[in-house]
């Protein structure tokens, strides 16, 4: 039995299927969790701290709002949410789901108060009285290093959840370099922003003895586990149900303590509690990504080789380790991913994860890649003009040659496939470098043209071999999928991951319909709900196409086999010499459709042969890809800006990508995924920061002062794809979710500081605001 | 984000709003635009807002050869749209200062009186208005825009006094405009914004420095004037300087 494809319906891998869930969203016909609200509902506003790090004396509820407001001490038998690291010297921390003794960053919930409304909720919040003793507060993460810093964690004796050192290579790559280069860069914290907040509604079903957390969540199976725990529940005993979710970005990949609080209230209340986050909320108290400081120093060679790489980076990890990607993993990643896409000798790297009272970190889109991509290929830009050279060509000099492919990287990174020289040529190519530096040569005026380049690779998938390393208390491993042909031959697909933008529902049937030849139009993928779907930890990662889109080929690959035995026994044929594709089980005289073959399973059993596969029509398979190190998607950004070197205003002229994420499956939303990520790493190059005071409080509570990139910041992307095939999946795909966030950092401040060369301008800072821009003309020696 | 309870009051004409505005813990409210959201954040908590934009009294435009009068329910986007007398300094000029104020739904209902009581240093309204040496009209007195607004959000508007409308002089044929703003994207509140008018004399209005504009009659005088700002702030505010400056000939 093998299968077949039928262009004339073409509807599998590689075709730009239009996306099946977009009518419903593009005519608000979606089911966010803020759409729900059962029948008994009352909602939830959290009394959250006003100040970033205090203890807490006392807090005083309003008289005569018995049963309305609760603490940490009305949360009986609740345990607190720890997420620990299995890396030598982790120091976990331990989150109460509301604050008992201590507040340690401002938003950090510490009371809820249940009314008809939310205003009215919010009023009642308004009368809970926090007596608290402010203490000194961390609220820059270099600060909280050094000696004597207040700490967060008494325990601990610092502030540093972890440590890292490696040292890999040779040390003596060193000796002798002809320039050492040294920079010290930082990146701002960010929101991650989703359109969509947080939000839940949680109710007790008293029929099946379940709580039903309906979450907007990128990972329902894994919140079910960490809330189980929590909440002393065995897991059977929790359903949790993502319906639409409106973005995520990792800002939902986690286990929230306003879950657990909302799954213990509506046992002890006996009726659903709702909690939506607003934005003040969102902004204020879960600025809570992408805040590293490097401090790098490159050892080349006069011909832009890069011999060895040194850096210290500290992230600001905020207050808590989250559950379940824990404190330290944006930090680890510094560690093994820094050397991007290039070949060099040796690489020393020096990471520490701060607690600071800030929100607790969360991976938020590239994880770490956008802020490494960013110090790596500053140090590439910084290596050419050390050098005289071009800003391709050093780049070139190192990048690891496609003859290489698969490649082991010095801190054991396995690229798996790739043409990365090319990919950079291509972006060049694209923004017509000859032509910027012909242009660049006759600029006077107030107006300078810069050019920027980043390359970098995107690891997607990784699964158990690279999890188990970090320890935390996810590990993903065999990634599954059911499918179920229905009575008239439709299919069901239902998958754990869940799919909040990303167009799974299009493209896992794009994956079945590869297979079985069945129209998209007729297939329904079940996602995020743990009562109907196979366990998963979920979407994040840019796993989604690898892992579940594996899973969705083998259930599909089994459920092809058992209708083709039954399709052989309807045709009178041997089961070797049918195929199935096209919707029909063909054989050497004939054909029978798939409808039939579900019609006789289901309908007519008696027509079936006598040694049919008694699992019928349905059926869960698993899938893990031939490695699982990980895919490594790449790409090459190229952009052209103009910096108004009077006003310090920057404007993106040209941009383009070329991108290679293996084999498509839908090269339409991979376009659109490159097109928002690159819009988010706009916002983070040139736009987005959540400054914290020196008493640790939030500069922004609106959407106006905390500057989002819009339709106006946004250029047209001219976006070009290669194709190279990981050889280690289903279809050769890879995942590709991320990158198109990781570049522009890198490449845009490339560019304003390669406008700003002329003046001796450099700004070693994101976001590049105008201020900065200003500030570094003005501190520019003449 | 939600408000606390407060009553919500639709006068129907400016006597009933007078007497509505009598009350100290009453907030005037026109288009909404600035006062819903700190509504929403509970920086304000009224026990009454007073809606005003139904009343005829605020509406409506006078077009005389000395000045322009603009009802305080007019819009930005009536201006923008050039619904409403403009004058070309050259080129409409109100058109294109409304046309540049945040976005265009913002714009449909936020109106001219409504920015002016809010009195938002940043706000595209204060500072062009003291360029042209407008006059606020209000249902007890005319005073000029320079002594309507005290500071940061905060004008000379007594209890129960209620802007009706702003009277904008026509500048000689021969006048000029400049007008330039700073902003980190379109939309955006401004980090620097100065608007001159030359007639005759020069008048320089300095924008988004936190307080109340800057007024100054000569370029010169701008660097000691911005000496409280930063000096990158103080730099921006120098480059719309000149930048104005230029748009009107100088």
């Amino acid at each position: 039995m093998t299968h077949v494809r039928n262009p004339s319906i073409e509807q599998g891998v590689g075709a730009s299927v239009p996306r099946v869930e977009d009518d419903r969203y593009l005519r608000g016909r979606g089911l966010y969790v803020a759409d729900q609200r059962p029948a008994g509902t009352q909602d939830l506003a959290f009394v959250r701290s006003p100040l970033a790090h205090a203890r807490v004396l006392g807090i005083r509820k309003p008289p005569g709002a018995e049963g309305r407001v609760f603490t940490a001490a009305d949360l009986a038998g609740v345990l607190p949410i720890v997420a620990n690291s299995a890396l030598p010297g982790f120091k976990p921390s331990v989150q109460h789901a509301l604050a008992t003794d201590r507040v340690r960053y401002v938003g950090e919930a510490v009371a809820v108060c249940v009314a008809p409304t939310r205003a009215e909720a919010e009023d009642l919040a308004e009368q809970v009285v926090l007596d608290l003793e402010e203490l000194p507060a961390v609220s820059d993460m270099l600060d909280g290093r050094e000696p004597g810093a207040p700490q967060l964690h008494p325990h601990w004796g610092d502030n540093v959840f972890l440590e890292t050192r490696v040292d890999l290579g040779d040390p003596a790559a060193r000796t002798g370099a002809e320039h050492v280069i040294r920079r010290t860069l930082r990146t701002a914290r960010q929101h991650m922003a989703p359109i969509e907040g947080r939000g839940l509604v949680a109710a007790w079903d008293s029929r099946l003895g379940q709580l039903v957390l309906h979450s907007s969540t990128q990972m329902p199976h894994i919140v079910r586990t960490g809330l189980a725990g929590c909440l002393g529940l065995p897991e059977e005993a929790v359903r949790v149900v993502a319906p639409d979710v409106g973005g995520g970005f990792g800002y939902k990949g986690i286990l929230l303590p306003e879950e657990v609080v909302a799954g213990f209230l509506t046992q002890h209340l006996g009726h659903p509690v709702r909690w939506i986050e607003d934005r003040r909320e969102s902004l204020t108290g879960n600025a809570n990504c992408r805040e590293h400081h490097y401090e790098l120093t490159a050892y080349a060679d006069q011909t832009g080789r890069l011999l060895a790489l040194d850096c210290e980076a500290t992230v600001d990890a905020g207050a808590y380790s989250i559950y379940p990607f824990s404190a330290c993993l944006e930090a680890a990643q510094v560690a093994s991913i820094l050397p991007g896409p290039y070949d060099f000798a040796a690489f020393r790297c020096t990471t520490w994860s701060v607690a600071t009272n800030k929100p607790p970190i969360l991976p938020y889109r590239g994880v770490a890649r956008s802020g490494v991509a960013y110090a790596m290929e500053t140090m590439m830009d910084a290596i050419a003009d050390a050098c005289g050279m071009a800003p391709d060509a050093v780049r070139l000099r190192n990048l690891v040659p496609p003859e290489a492919m698969p490649f082991d990287n010095i801190t054991a990174k396995h690229f798996d496939s790739g043409d990365y020289p090319q990919a950079l040529r291509r972006a060049v190519a694209a923004i017509d470098l000859p032509a910027i530096r012909a242009r660049q040569a006759t600029e006077t005026g107030t107006l300078r043209t810069g050019v920027g380049l980043a390359i970098f690779c995107e690891q997607g998938a990784h699964g158990t071999s690279v999890y188990a390393g970090w320890g935390i208390p996810m590990v993903p491993g065999w990634e599954q999928a059911a499918a179920r042909l229905t009575p008239d031959g439709g299919l069901e697909l239902r998958v754990g991951v869940q799919s909040h933008g990303q167009g799974l529902e299009t493209t896992l049937a794009q994956v079945a319909h590869e297979i079985l030849g069945i129209p998209v139009t007729r297939m329904r993928v079940v996602h995020g709900d743990t009562a109907l779907t196979p366990y998963s930890t979920g979407t994040w990662g840019s796993r989604c196409m690898v892992v579940a889109g594996g899973a969705v080929a083998s259930a599909c690959t089994e459920l092809a086999r058992r209708i083709a035995h039954i399709g052989a026994h309807l045709l009178q044929v041997d089961p070797a010499d049918v195929v199935v594709g096209a919707g029909e089980v063909c054989g050497p005289n004939g054909s029978v459709s798939i409808t039939e073959v579900a019609r006789t399973w289901y309908l007519r059993p008696q027509d079936l042969p006598d040694d049919v596969d008694p699992g019928g029509l349905e059926l869960t398979a698993g899938y893990k890809a031939l490695r699982d190190s990980g895919t490594f998607s790449y790409a090459a950004h190229a952009c052209t800006v103009a910096v108004d070197t009077e006003s310090g205003a920057v404007r993106i002229l040209d941009y383009a990508v070329c991108e290679d994420g293996g084999v498509l499956v839908n090269p339409m939303i991979v376009d659109g995924q490159i097109i928002g990520g690159v819009a988010q790493g706009i916002g983070t190059a040139l736009y987005e920061e959540m400054a914290f005071d020196a008493a640790g409080q939030p500069s922004a509570a609106t959407l106006a002062d905390y500057s989002l990139p819009g339709a106006t910041e946004v250029p047209v992307l001219r976006i070009d794809h290669m194709e190279t095939p990981s050889p280690y999946t289903r279809f050769g795909q890879k995942g590709l979710g991320e990158g198109g966030a990781i570049g522009p950092p890198a490449a845009i401040a490339n560019a304003v500081n390669d406008a700003l060369r002329p003046l001796g301008a450099r700004v070693d800072r994101l976001p590049i605001t105008a201020h900065r821009v200003v500030a570094a003309i003005l501190a520019a020696p003449r | 984000m939600k408000p606390v309870p407060f009553t919500w009051t639709s006068p129907a004409g400016l006597a009933e709003a007078t007497l509505a505005l009598q009350d100290p813990e009453a907030r005037a409210m026109a288009g909404g635009q600035s006062l819903g959201p700190m509504l929403n954040l509970r920086a304000t908590r009224p026990d009454t807002v007073v809606t005003l934009v139904g009343l005829s009294d605020l509406h409506g435009v006078e077009d005389a050869a000395d000045a322009i009068t603009l009802g305080a329910a007019t819009t930005h986007a009536a201006i923008a749209d050039g619904r409403t007398p403009d004058f070309g300094l050259p080129g409409p000029t109100l058109a294109r200062i409304a046309a540049g104020i945040a976005y265009r739904a913002i714009r449909t209902r936020g109106t001219i009186g409504g920015s002016l009581c809010h009195a938002d240093p940043a706000a595209d309204w204060l500072t062009t208005l003291t360029a042209l040496s407008a006059t606020v009209l209000t249902t007890r007195r005319a005073l000029p825009i320079d002594r309507f607004v005290t500071g940061p959000y905060r004008t000379t508007l007594g209890l129960g006094e209620i802007v009706r409308a702003v009277r904008i002089p026509r500048p000689p044929a021969s006048a000029r405009f400049g007008y330039h703003k700073l902003c980190r994207k379109p939309g955006e509140f401004a980090h620097a914004m100065v608007a001159i008018l030359i007639a005759g004399s020069m008048r320089i209005v300095i924008g988004a420095v936190g307080g109340a504009p800057v007024v100054l009659s000569h370029p010169d005088e701008a660097a000691a004037a911005l000496d409280f700002l930063d000096p990158v702030d103080r730099h921006l505010q120098m480059v719309a300087m000149r930048r104005a400056m230029a748009e009107a000939g100088a």
